[in-house]
């Protein structure tokens, strides 16, 4: 077991996994509401993250491709926590 | 000689370059500022009528979006090991990476199946309201995308059996792999979207 951890893409399948399981929990459990959203989506760029890295083998591509996709997982991430806490109020002062 | 040449053509993973044919780039990031736009917009409608996304979000079964989450994070994985069983040259390994992760994608497609017979049979539809018009949307272009990767794992499968890919040629099985990765990407950001955030 801990050989197989020695690899790491071994890590970054299981911790894909265990970001899933803590995203899915926090929802199923549903005790702190929003903050849990907040989270969820944190984790969702958490997640993204790794895959852009190491399983499309951005962390070694030249800097220009990792800053495009590195940074649209943050630019799409950033606009839904904006647009999940803010939006709701922010739409409603036009109504 | 065959060696040190062989040597000299194998890409390792921790080399400074980009993975597969250049121009799959470009159709990813082109897919991911497509997708990207959905995304938001769905939370930004889902801003409007809170309460009303959250009530319908309720159908959903979740349970169901969670296995499918896993089934696309471990084909994808499967499809590395691939990549890195061709860098490696072991052939017999690279086609049963690639056969797990097919069988992997069709699960999806599966509980996909499931997921909508359940929910049109409960007179849910596109129609319904707001919630379901961006959930069978945005489901259904993606399950487009993992039908067409799938598609492309097995003919990479096919090419396996045969032996075709080696350290001395691993450019079209990155271009699948790198393509197949956007697809569980792109759920990654779909699955706590639709199912979990409230």
């Amino acid at each position: 077991m801990l050989a197989y951890l020695r690899d790491p893409l071994h890590r970054t399948w299981l911790l894909l996994v265990t970001a899933t399981a803590i995203a899915f929990l926090l929802r199923e459990d549903n005790v702190i509401g929003d903050i849990a959203a907040a989270v969820t989506i944190v984790i969702a760029w958490l997640k993204g993250r790794l895959v852009i890295l190491d399983f499309m083998e951005l962390r070694h591509a030249p800097p220009l491709y990792r800053r495009i996709f590195e940074g649209w997982a943050i630019l799409v991430s950033t606009l839904l926590l904006a647009l999940y806490w803010e939006g709701p109020v922010f739409f409603a002062s036009f109504k | 000689m065959d060696g040190l040449s062989a040597n000299m053509t194998t890409p390792r993973a921790t080399d400074i370059r980009i993975p597969g044919d250049k121009d799959v780039w470009v159709l990813i990031g082109a897919e991911l500022l497509t997708f990207g736009m959905f995304f938001v917009a769905f939370i930004g409608y889902r801003a409007l009528e809170v309460a009303h996304f959250n009530a319908s979000q309720t159908a959903l079964h979740r349970n169901l979006g969670l296995l499918n989450t896993l089934f696309l994070v471990t084909s994808s994985w499967c499809v590395v090991q691939a990549v890195r069983a061709a860098r490696e040259d072991r052939p017999a390994s690279v086609a049963r990476s690639l056969g797990i992760a097919i069988l992997l994608g069709i699960s999806f497609m599966v509980v996909k199946a499931l997921e909508y017979t359940e929910l049109v049979s409960s007179g849910v539809g596109m129609t319904t309201d707001n919630f379901f018009m961006f959930y069978y949307c945005l489901t259904i272009i993606h399950l487009l995308h993992v039908v067409g990767g799938t598609v492309i794992l097995t003919v990479m499968w096919a090419n396996a059996r045969t032996g075709r890919y080696h350290s001395g040629n691993t450019k079209g099985l990155e271009t699948g792999a790198s393509y197949w990765h956007m697809v569980d990407l792109l759920w990654i950001f779909l699955f706590p979207l639709l199912y979990l955030v409230r």
